[in-house]
């Protein structure tokens, strides 16, 4: 192999900070039209060597070369002239601007009238175009990024990064918020850079995905090299076992749980909102895992939310043990023994300024309360530390704050929060998103373990493995309505998938109206 | 090898050090520079001068604070601070006082009036707390309109017959001396009252914000209001009460501002609300929420207290003394946001 084939070689890369040596020694080669997975545990040092090589933190030693000459970046844009771009997790376009502008800012197309630059709308837009079809992109340019789909944000920042001439495209956890048809899409355009000799390379927890479309797997763990190799002779329990450095045999824990009686009963809830679901009738049992499936924009997270009082219904009803009830906001779904730990962590989940403890205990204070009405913090920290260790959240205090945690971390810190309130239902909203394998399996073991007491659990998923190996039934969602109700151990992703695209005629022309 | 590393980790942690307690530093640097220059400064009585300066400034900036930790802000502190100063003198004028607005108004007890001053700037509050909580009106919005209005409710209740604007003097006993008596001997060590109720109100601050579900919640709103409503905390209710309960303290600040100085027009108390939102943001907390400690904001308005009087102290000419206060609003947030800048 002449060392010309690899157009980025980062050799021997080694990073300290005060007390932990986050990276040591570690090899990345990523060739040329190729893609390269990159995995490993959350913490085991990826971001962190992504910060090495985009200058945003001083590697200790090694040595970065693309096409075979020693190259420095001190941050993300000069990074970017030479071809190195980025397509972050969460993504943040510019959302009351247009696609065209998003995709040129900061560079629009300029002409000249009377010698003062104007921008030039039809050039931008007409790039733009040419851009898309480039990619096999089907996005109007002229809509507000406000109206588009994440995936399609992502497609778009996709088609920035070319548009700048990116030889190397780094995706982190690209497909975390995508369902199955439009992780297709990417992957159709991961294809079509590929062909254009852009190398890519793809961080991601999942194993299907990674073995679909990667050439070569580098893996990481605790900041150390573990090895690469090519992604056609490895199997996807090869790849966890080098991850956590342990055998698993299996992904998702046994479970336990008879599910008794009914609990909730959701009859012909209609939202009061614009375009979001309509008469979805469902019921839970006590101790049953209920999954909902559904492709992003199937309404699954309004629905629990919904349910939760934090959204407007139109009409239908909810019973809780046989009895009506109505629940206008949180406080009300509290009382009612309801639990909701939303999709999305950072916007709707964690107190990022705030300890471990004070995220634990915002739903909970009610129980810490003397009778002059202040609070005994000492009885609270003494359950913050009881749920730190029943949980096994990973930190040195539960008066650490939230935001140094792993996302797995944080989202264990959001199950202790509201396993403390109690609940009888818990509306699991994407529980193991962004979250690495060897937490995940601690997620399905707590949720597992939670249906074993008789707790009732929904969880939406967009991982249909998720769902079959966790769920006793699996409600599939489409385009607002429930599609239909599948038994866990009968049902296939082919039977999923049918019923999650079973899309009304009209469907279409709603599209269109909606972008208008 | 061994000993440089050392070295290093120890540097750091001055740094770290110095970041983590600028503006304590700042104080102090502050009180040493002026005591170099003029070493007489260091004295009881200056050191008293200097608290009783910030007795009510730190009550006005306590009351922002709450505010400010929520994510919001309030403009209209100062004009409220105007309506308690109008109110409470009006009602606690003497009564040899030739032209009292209310010629035939009994003494009352001090009680009275104050309670009447903080009720209804508390009621302002309310006001503020309902625009921003219910109606969504963005706080500094909201707060700008009630300063304004506030300002036309002052105006009208203090221009009136029979003697029609004119600055509100000649305060009863009862009330001067709640602005300027003191208890102890007459002397070094005694302790003006309004000192002490400073001191109270920042304890009582201090038990609400740390002790308190109310403090936790104020917390949770101003770090992520999404996650906080979907967490199960009344927010509303909670912004209401916060607007409510700083309003009640401009309240209480503007009639103890009123009995220290003898008087009070319709003017009063413009522009304390930037000052009291500058002593918070040097104090540490943060203008776009979820952070601030009532050490900070006391820290904070000692500072301002100190560049006062102090460099009036060392004859330092008060424009240039305008210019120090800019720079060190600045400086100290510079330095503050590095605590949670991240680190390379």
């Amino acid at each position: 192999m002449e060392p010309s084939e690899y157009v980025l070689e980062m050799e021997n890369i080694t990073k300290s900070f005060p007390g932990v040596k986050a990276l040591d020694g570690v090899i990345l080669r990523v060739r040329a039209g190729t893609v390269h997975a990159l995995v490993g545990e959350n913490g085991a040092g990826k971001s962190t060597l992504m910060k090495c090589l985009f200058g945003m933190y001083d590697r200790d030693d090694g040595t970065i070369k693309m096409n075979g000459e020693e190259v420095s970046f001190t941050d993300a844009k000069d990074a970017l002239k030479r071809g190195i771009a980025m397509i972050h997790q969460e993504l943040s376009p510019v959302k009351d601007q247009t696609v065209m502008e998003n995709m040129w800012l900061g560079r629009y197309p300029e002409k000249k009238i009377l010698g003062i630059p104007f921008i030039n709308n039809k050039a931008m837009y007409n790039d733009t175009i040419e851009a898309f079809r480039g990619l096999g992109l089907d996005i109007n340019p002229k809509v507000k990024v406000r109206y588009l789909s994440v995936s399609k944000i992502q497609m778009l920042e996709i088609a920035k990064a070319c548009s700048m001439n990116a030889k190397i495209i780094i995706m982190d956890e690209p497909s975390s918020s995508l369902t199955q048809n439009e992780v297709d899409q990417l992957f159709s355009i991961i294809k079509e850079l590929r062909k254009k000799g852009v190398a890519i390379i793809y961080i991601s927890h999942k194993m299907d995905e990674i073995l679909k479309i990667s050439n070569e797997v580098t893996i990481m763990r605790d900041g150390k090299y573990i090895g690469t190799w090519e992604s056609n002779k490895l199997t996807t329990d090869f790849i966890i076992s080098k991850m956590v450095g342990r055998d698993l045999s299996n992904r998702f824990p046994p479970r336990h749980n008879t599910p008794a009686e009914n609990l909730l009963e959701v009859g012909g809830l209609c939202s009061a909102e614009r375009n979001s679901f309509n008469n979805v009738s469902f019921n839970l049992r006590k101790g049953e895992i209920l999954g909902i499936s559904g492709l992003v924009g199937a309404k699954r997270s309004e629905l629990v939310e919904s349910i939760f009082g934090l959204r407007p219904l139109k009409s239908g009803q909810i019973k809780i043990d046989g009895k009506k009830v109505r629940i206008k906001n949180s406080i009300d779904a509290i009382d009612a023994k309801m639990a909701l730990l939303t999709e999305e962590r950072r916007v709707t989940g964690i107190f990022p300024m705030l300890s471990i403890a004070d995220n634990t205990l915002i739903t909970n204070w009610k129980k810490y309360l003397s009778k002059a009405g202040l609070i005994r913090s000492k009885q609270g920290i003494a359950d913050v530390d009881e749920s730190i260790k029943q949980l096994r959240v990973k930190t040195p205090s539960c008066l650490t704050r939230i935001r140094n945690l792993s996302g797995g971390n944080q989202q264990k810190v959001l199950f202790g929060r509201w396993l403390l309130t109690e609940p009888e239902i818990l509306l699991l909203d994407e529980p193991t998103r962004g979250i690495d394998v060897g937490t995940k399996y601690e997620i399905y073991s707590i949720i597992a373990d939670l249906a074993a007491k008789g707790k009732s659990i929904i969880m939406i998923s967009s991982e249909m493995s998720e769902l079959l190996g966790m769920s006793d039934r699996i409600m599939v969602m489409c385009n607002g309505r429930a599609t239909g109700i599948l038994d866990g151990k009968t049902a296939t992703q082919e039977a999923i998938m049918t019923l999650a695209t079973q899309f009304e005629q009209t469907k279409e022309n709603e599209k269109e109206a909606i972008l208008a | 090898m061994k000993t440089e590393l050392e070295q290093k980790l120890t540097s750091g942690k001055i740094k770290d050090f110095c970041i983590n307690n600028a503006i304590v530093l700042v104080l102090i640097s502050l009180i040493i520079f002026i005591a170099i220059r003029e070493p007489s400064f260091l004295s009881l009585r200056n050191l008293r001068n200097i608290l009783t300066m910030s007795a009510t400034r730190l009550i006005i900036a306590l009351g922002v604070a709450g505010i400010l930790i929520t994510g919001g802000t309030d403009l209209s502190a100062g004009r409220s601070v105007g309506l308690a100063a109008v109110l409470s003198s009006s009602l606690l004028q003497s009564q040899d006082y030739p032209r009292r607005m209310y010629e035939n108004l009994p003494s009352l007890p001090l009680i009275i009036p104050v309670l009447i001053a903080i009720t209804v700037c508390g009621m302002v509050g309310l006001a503020n707390g309902i625009i921003v909580s219910k109606l969504k009106v963005p706080p500094f919005i909201a707060t700008l309109g009630s300063m304004v209005a506030v300002y036309g409710i002052t105006s009208i209740y203090f221009d009136r017959p029979p003697y029609g604007a004119q600055p509100i003097g000649g305060l009863n006993s009862s009330f001067s001396a709640l602005g300027t008596g003191f208890i102890g001997p007459n002397g070094l060590f005694s302790l003006p009252y309004i000192v002490l109720i400073a001191a109270f109100i920042a304890v009582l601050m201090w038990v609400v914000y740390n002790k308190t579900r109310l403090g936790k919640n104020v917390y949770a709103i101003g770090g992520n209001s999404e996650a906080a409503r979907v967490s199960g905390v009344n927010v509303v209710k909670t912004l209401i009460t916060v607007y409510i309960i700083g309003s009640a303290l401009y309240g209480l600040g503007g009639t103890l501002e009123a009995a220290r100085t003898g008087g009070a027009t319709n003017n009063y108390g413009n522009g304390y609300e930037l000052d009291a939102i500058a002593a918070c943001v040097v104090g540490g907390v943060s203008v776009s929420g979820g952070v601030g400690t009532v050490g900070g904001v006391v820290v904070g308005v000692l500072i301002f207290s100190v560049i006062n009087y102090g460099l009036t102290f060392i004859n330092v000419n008060p424009y240039w003394q305008q210019i120090i206060k800019g720079l060190i609003i600045v400086a100290a947030v510079a330095i503050d946001i590095r605590k949670y800048l991240a680190r390379r």
